[in-house]
């Protein structure tokens, strides 16, 4: 949250219509993105109670269970529904490209990672749970499930787990995809409604966005997203139907009863099935290009996704019910570490994002009004630049985070900051990143007139830890955690 | 107390009063700065019912399928005479609790009025306090009552008490599921501070009795399904701090005295008047007059927020707090002229209006055609 | 001068425990002066007795720095190194003979105690493990620097103030909420959720905050574990040689500050921007007139009276641009020098007199970052003798229309008071000593 933003969504509420955030998309969209719209049986304890999936908008398939206590329903819709998920994750496992060739030879990459768009956080959550109840139960023994249904919850718990990178774009709700790129004229709280952020950036013609958003809420007009079923639903149709289906004397009248349940959840989720492609649709809208470095960050996915296939390929075990203290340290690490690529590779690639900075005086945008690249302190190359900004700038001499987003490897030191009313100039000492000739090479130091920004974003590489070994775990953190391996009680687990 | 009592039954009309439920109470906690809603609820007014009159209604109702569900696992736990909770109370969380006997207060009191019920939890549970001894019993659903912005609130929680190691625990059966250790944040953080009030008015009900406040534990115990499946599973949480909030909000909310006395004499929220129905119009200009707070959390925790939100349509609060904390400002009409350069600053608006007009050259700069 | 240290029960109890007790760590919790860095030292010199080397760790380097100082002035005979990284300025205060500085950890050999930051003591050459570690300001180290650090000490005392701000990550995931072993936690959390048997002391008596200031710093931030102040220190003593012309707002607020040990300063109510120029001049204005008018003080440090000067004043903000605000106020005025700084960077830092600017002033909405509890606590019991806070009016009613939960998730300890909770209660202190600016 930013004035920037906040503004945004004043005058989003003033024109009742969504503004525009961003110059560009800071999220890759897929070609070819698998949209799963889950519901979830209300009362259960995270049972699924229908699926809508698919890759394309005509061609959905719809799952239920009208029974989510029976473990046999139970298991046949997570085995159909692990059969879709193969069909669209196995194939991008197997095609895999030469990638840079280092010392250990050439490495091979997919070449093309699942994306995975669920309406809502919720419904990132309610993946995250799927593949918990999933991915620890047998393919053998006295609670054997089909083979495919681990398979499928090791996948789903790499996918909730990845999305909490930031800017990964393997599992991806469409509200915070959206909400990226315009604001609403409405509070956050109700930017997880995703008719209603719809209604604030399409709206229907000759409605504003306001009145689109409010006109969703009632939910007999516009069933919610999920995963959680609105409660009128369930009092005035699905009860009724599930205690017809629970009573249903002979196979015949089970199955009637079960077309009926089927067509009044797929009425409930035909709305959202075309909305997720209609916020799919916006975001690959021409006036949106990918922004520079979306390319890098799926790149990053696609290097998770291929370490992920292989040892999905050849490990038996699946991940454990809770981080071991070490993983969790490392996961830390590289969860923060994404953190700060992301919010300095969106600041690059984006003035929109970059002008945030400027706000509270941390960059600034200005032009070099003297420049003396041939400067040397002893016999360093130490060259001096003075920018001239209107940029209310908050730093002070001696400051020596800024870089440009250009040169990164080009570190400075504030020399001085005088202000002329409301101009400031900025008097820069500039070292490395010149290349190692007597002068400058050329474009590394910028020339009087130039257009410059600095910032004190940078791509920080910072080592990664060096941790115990699990086994090495101290008694501060518990001692070595024991092995874990999928029990019996795991296997055995009802659905809900 | 009587002229205020007779007051609220005015505001209410001849309907019943509605009780307030523990969910209620939570959320008067949540947004005790709120006049509307203290005052709709002290009066015992049914803001569902006000609020469909009105047409703004909420649409979220219960589902019958969760409350069944609930209802269900609680059953489970408390049957024959509370085994599989005793189980639970001795090995999870290592209460020591001698031959237990369950009572439940809610049937001893038959069709009596609210004093008699809570007369008679008061007799049971200060017996208790009084003996060296813990006694053992389970009790379930005692009733309770606070005081909220000067007028009594009874409360009828569905919860057990029971006295182990010399101290009272309040147990709550809850139905939301807990996963590898792991409790929806959301759902855990309404349910302490429930269990807060209870906490804090079990204190109150033995303190006014003679006894030490200390007798009552700092921890509530939740009972909650685990991993998917039916099997409970029990928690002991410390809630001190959420009791030590709630106690200092009861403390600082708004007399309805003061709140009344800025309210004109006849006011009502009757739905019928003597010439039938009232209209939606007249109910609106009456509610208008009770200042309110809101914000979008009011959404999940108020019958009202539909109506409150189109009351602010104008105003930055719907906006969310920390939009409205950035933006400094009351309306969006005032963000929005000042950011343009439309509108003058007021002397107190100079600094904003700096920072929003750089913002907006910002998004014009950048923006520019997108816009 | 020097007074001959008694240890309190609570550092002799440490002691043994570390020394002789089941566990391999003990904690030592410090509320805000209670003689942290004096008990460190003692410490360190009592387990030096032992023969084996002893590890302190701190924080950061002024951390180490100071120290170091203190611990090498106890006894000459006795080495102490000071473990840096290379290139690391070493200030001029660590001059003594008995003060070996190094880069080169086999370098310290014959130091008795070094002393490092906890980032250098997780230098790879350090591969030997240490009997004895001291971890000073714990509570601001994060548990998954313990994790590493862990393996470098078979026994350690971990010391610190409870009442801090708790350490900082920019993610904010919840699939470690509840563990035992969250990453996302401080050291000393994360050992006792894993260790619910280690013993916990606590140093009784601030020797900083004096009484009228230790009552309401302990009701509000630390009402489950509360402390008094150390009645050994005598009387404090704080006034103005000079009497102020005329009766500015300032110079009352500045009086009674010195005859209360607080002031809350009170501006008119008004939403603002962070920045609040008048609040940031009102900041400036109270500092420099501090200075300015000659205040005077005595303790049990000066017996005798000593002026307060530039160095003893402290200026305390919750955020950056603030703080830039203040510096350029400063920097018009003849004490361009006194320290400016966020809560979070003045953790463990004592002055004469604090100028604290009320984090929810002029706010119109709290948001969990302005409420949290430690800040405001790390704020207001900085101070010897006066703080005086600036605010807006009416902070009360934007508290009350904003209680915050701060639920406990299951499987977790609450530390600390709701921040809420503790902001009302300061507050309620603080309105007592209103003066109001117009
Ligand atoms: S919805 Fe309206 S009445 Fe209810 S708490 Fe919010 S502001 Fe008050």
């Amino acid at each position: 949250m930013s004035l920037l933003t906040s503004l945004a969504r004043a005058h989003a509420s003033d024109q009742a219509v969504a503004q525009r955030l961003t110059t560009v998309r800071h999220l890759h969209v897929s070609s070819e993105p698998l949209v799963f719209v889950p519901l979830a049986m209300a009362g259960e304890a995270h049972a699924p109670l229908a699926v809508m999936i698919g890759t394309s908008p005509d061609t959905p398939e719809l799952l239920t269970v009208a029974q989510p206590r029976n473990r046999d329903q139970q298991v046949a819709f997570a085995y159909e529904l692990a059969k879709i998920f193969a069909a669209y994750i196995t194939p991008r496992t197997n095609r895999r490209l030469p990638v840079r060739a280092g010392a250990s030879g050439v490495q091979y990459r997919c070449a093309d990672a699942p994306q995975v768009w669920v309406p809502n956080r919720a419904g990132v959550e309610f993946i995250r749970i799927l593949g918990r109840s999933t991915r620890l139960r047998r393919s053998t023994g006295e609670w054997a499930v089909p083979r495919n249904i681990p398979v499928m919850g090791k996948w789903l718990t790499f996918l909730a787990d990845r999305a909490e990178y930031a800017g990964s774009a393997m599992l991806v709700a469409a509200t915070d995809a959206l909400t990226l790129h315009w604001a609403t004229g409405q509070s956050t709280e109700e930017d997880q409604h995703l008719p209603a952020v719809l209604g604030w950036i399409a709206p229907p013609p000759g409605m504003t966005g306001r009145d689109a958003a409010r006109a969703c809420e009632n939910p007999l007009k516009v069933p919610p997203a999920g995963p959680a079923t609105d409660p009128s639903f369930d009092n005035g149709i699905l009860e009724p139907l599930l205690a017809a289906y629970h009573q249903a004397a002979s196979p015949a009248a089970s199955r009637i009863a079960e077309d009926k349940i089927r067509k009044e959840l797929r009425k409930q989720l035909d709305g959202t099935w075309h909305r997720m492609w209609q916020a799919i649709t916006l975001l690959r809208d021409p006036s949106l290009p990918a922004g520079a470095h979306v390319g890098v960050r799926w790149e990053r996915d696609l290097d998770a996704f291929t370490q992920a296939a292989d040892w999905i390929a050849t490990s038996p075990g699946a991940q454990p019910k809770r981080d071991s203290a070490v993983y969790a340290a490392r996961r830390l690490y590289w969860l923060e570490r994404a953190q700060q690529q992301y919010d300095a590779e969106r600041a690059f690639d984006d003035p929109m994002v970059m002008a945030e900075a400027r706000m509270i005086g941390e960059a600034f945008v200005g032009t070099v009004i003297a420049a003396v690249p041939n400067r040397r302190v002893g016999r360093s190359l130490r060259p001096l630049i003075t920018v001239s900004t209107t940029d209310a700038i908050s730093l002070a001499a001696g400051e020596s985070g800024l870089r440009r987003p250009e040169l990164l490897d080009q570190k400075t030191t504030v020399v001085s900051v005088t202000r002329d009313g409301d101009t400031v100039m900025v008097e820069l000492e500039l070292r490395e990143g010149m290349g190692s000739g007597r002068e400058p090479r050329p474009g590394t130091v910028p020339a009087v007139g130039d257009s410059v920004c600095y910032s004190l974003f940078k791509d920080d590489y910072r080592r990664a830890p060096t941790l115990p070994r699990k086994e090495d775990t101290p008694w501060t953190h518990g001692g070595p955690p024991k092995p874990y391996l999928p029990t019996e009680q795991d296997a055995q687990e009802p659905w809900s | 107390m009587k002229e205020l009592t007779a007051r609220l039954d005015a505001l209410r009309g001849d309907t019943e009063p509605q009780s307030l439920d523990a969910r209620a109470i939570s959320s008067i906690v949540g947004n005790p700065g709120c006049g509307r809603r203290n005052l709709l609820d002290a009066a015992g007014i049914d803001k569902d019912e006000l609020a469909r009159a009105i047409r703004h209604p909420m649409y979220a109702k219960p589902s019958r399928m969760v409350l069944a569900r609930g209802a269900q696992f609680e059953a489970q736990v408390k049957a024959s005479g509370g085994a599989q909770l005793l189980t639970l109370l001795r090995e999870d969380i290592g209460l020591s609790i001698p031959e237990a006997e369950h009572e439940d207060l809610k049937t001893i009191g038959g069709n009596e009025g609210k004093l008699a019920r809570y007369r008679n939890t008061v007799q049971r549970l200060t017996a208790v306090a009084r003996s060296a001894q813990d006694g053992g019993t389970l009790f379930d659903h005692p009733y309770l009552k606070i005081t909220v912005a000067g007028y009594d609130v009874f409360l009828e929680p569905d919860l057990v008490a029971v006295k182990s190691g010399g101290k009272f625990y309040i147990v709550e059966v809850k139905s939301f599921s807990v996963i590898d250790g792991q409790a929806p944040a959301a759902a855990v953080e309404g349910a302490e501070l429930q269990a807060a009030v209870y906490v804090y008015a079990l204190r109150e009900l033995l303190r006014s009795h003679g006894f030490d406040e200390d007798l009552v534990a700092d921890e509530a115990i939740f009972v909650c399904p685990q991993n998917f499946i039916n099997k409970p599973f029990a928690a002991r949480v410390n809630v001190r701090n959420q009791v030590a909030a709630v106690r200092r909000m009861l403390m600082r909310m708004h007399d309805l005295d003061t709140i009344l006395s800025n309210l004109p004499a006849g006011l009502t929220f009757a739905l019928r008047g003597p010439a039938g129905s009232r209209s939606a119009e007249e109910l609106k200009a009456g509610l208008r007059l009770v200042p309110a707070r809101y914000a979008p959390s009011c959404l999940d925790t108020c019958e009202m927020a539909r109506f409150c939100r189109s009351e602010e349509q104008g105003s930055t609060a719907v906006l969310g707090r920390q939009v409205r904390e950035e933006l400094a400002l009351d309306t969006i009409g005032e963000v929005v002229g000042l950011a343009r350069g439309t509108r003058l600053p007021g002397p107190d608006q100079v600094e904003q209006a700096e920072l929003l007009r750089r913002a907006q050259q910002y998004r014009d700069e950048l923006l520019g055609s997108l816009m | 001068m020097t007074v001959t240290y008694v240890p309190p029960t609570a550092v002799l109890d440490v002691l043994r425990l570390l020394t002789e007790g089941p566990q391999p760590g003990v904690v030592l919790n410090s509320p805000p002066g209670a003689g942290k860095s004096t008990a460190v030292t003692y410490m360190a010199h009592h387990l030096a007795r032992h023969g084996d080397q002893v590890r302190v760790v701190a924080q950061t380097n002024s951390q180490v720095d100071d120290l170091v100082a203190k611990i090498a002035a106890v006894d000459p005979g006795i080495t102490v190194g000071r473990y840096t990284a290379y290139g690391y300025p070493v200030p001029a205060t660590l001059a003594a003979s008995n003060i070996l500085i190094a880069n080169r950890f086999p370098d310290l050999r014959q130091a008795a105690i070094v002393v490092a930051t906890a980032a250098k003591w997780l230098d790879p050459v350090i591969t030997e493990r240490g009997p004895w570690a001291i971890i000073d300001e714990a509570y601001q180290m994060r548990s998954d620097t313990l994790l590493r650090l862990a393996s470098t000490f078979e026994r350690a005392a971990f010391v610190g103030d409870p009442g801090q701000l708790d350490p900082f990550s920019v993610v904010n995931v919840d699939r470690w909420t509840g563990l035992a072993w969250s990453p996302l936690q401080s050291a000393v959390a994360a050992m006792l959720a894993n260790n619910p048997d280690i013993p916990e002391r606590q140093l009784p008596r601030s020797w900083r905050l004096a009484p009228h200031t230790a009552i309401p710093v302990s009701d509000a931030f630390y009402p489950f574990a509360p402390f008094e102040s150390a009645p050994e220190q005598g009387a404090r003593e704080m006034w103005m040689p000079t009497r102020s012309l005329g009766n500015s707002p300032a110079d009352r607020a500045i009086e009674h500050a010195a005859a209360n040990g607080w002031a809350f300063y009170e501006l008119p109510r008004r939403h603002t921007v962070r920045t609040d120029a008048e609040a940031v001049a009102a900041v400036v204005a109270l500092a420099v007139r501090v200075l300015e008018r000659g205040t005077m003080l005595r303790d049990e440090r000066h017996p005798d009276g000593a002026r307060v000067t530039a160095d003893r004043v402290a200026i305390g903000v919750a955020h950056r641009d603030q703080m830039a605000a203040i510096k350029t106020g400063l920097a018009e005025t003849a004490y361009p020098n006194i320290r400016v700084d966020t809560a979070n960077r003045l953790q463990g830092s004592e002055y004469d007199i604090v100028i604290v600017l009320h984090p929810l002033s002029g706010r119109r909405d709290a948001t969990a970052f302005h409420l949290e509890s430690g800040r405001l606590c790390v704020l207001t019991s900085r101070h010897r003798h006066a703080c005086i806070v600036v605010a807006r009016d009416g902070i009360p009613d934007l508290l009350d229309a904003h209680p915050s939960a701060d639920p406990v998730p299951f499987n977790t300890q609450p530390r600390f008071p709701n921040g809420w909770e503790a902001n009302q209660a300061l507050l309620e202190h603080l309105i007592a000593h209103r003066i109001r600016a117009l």
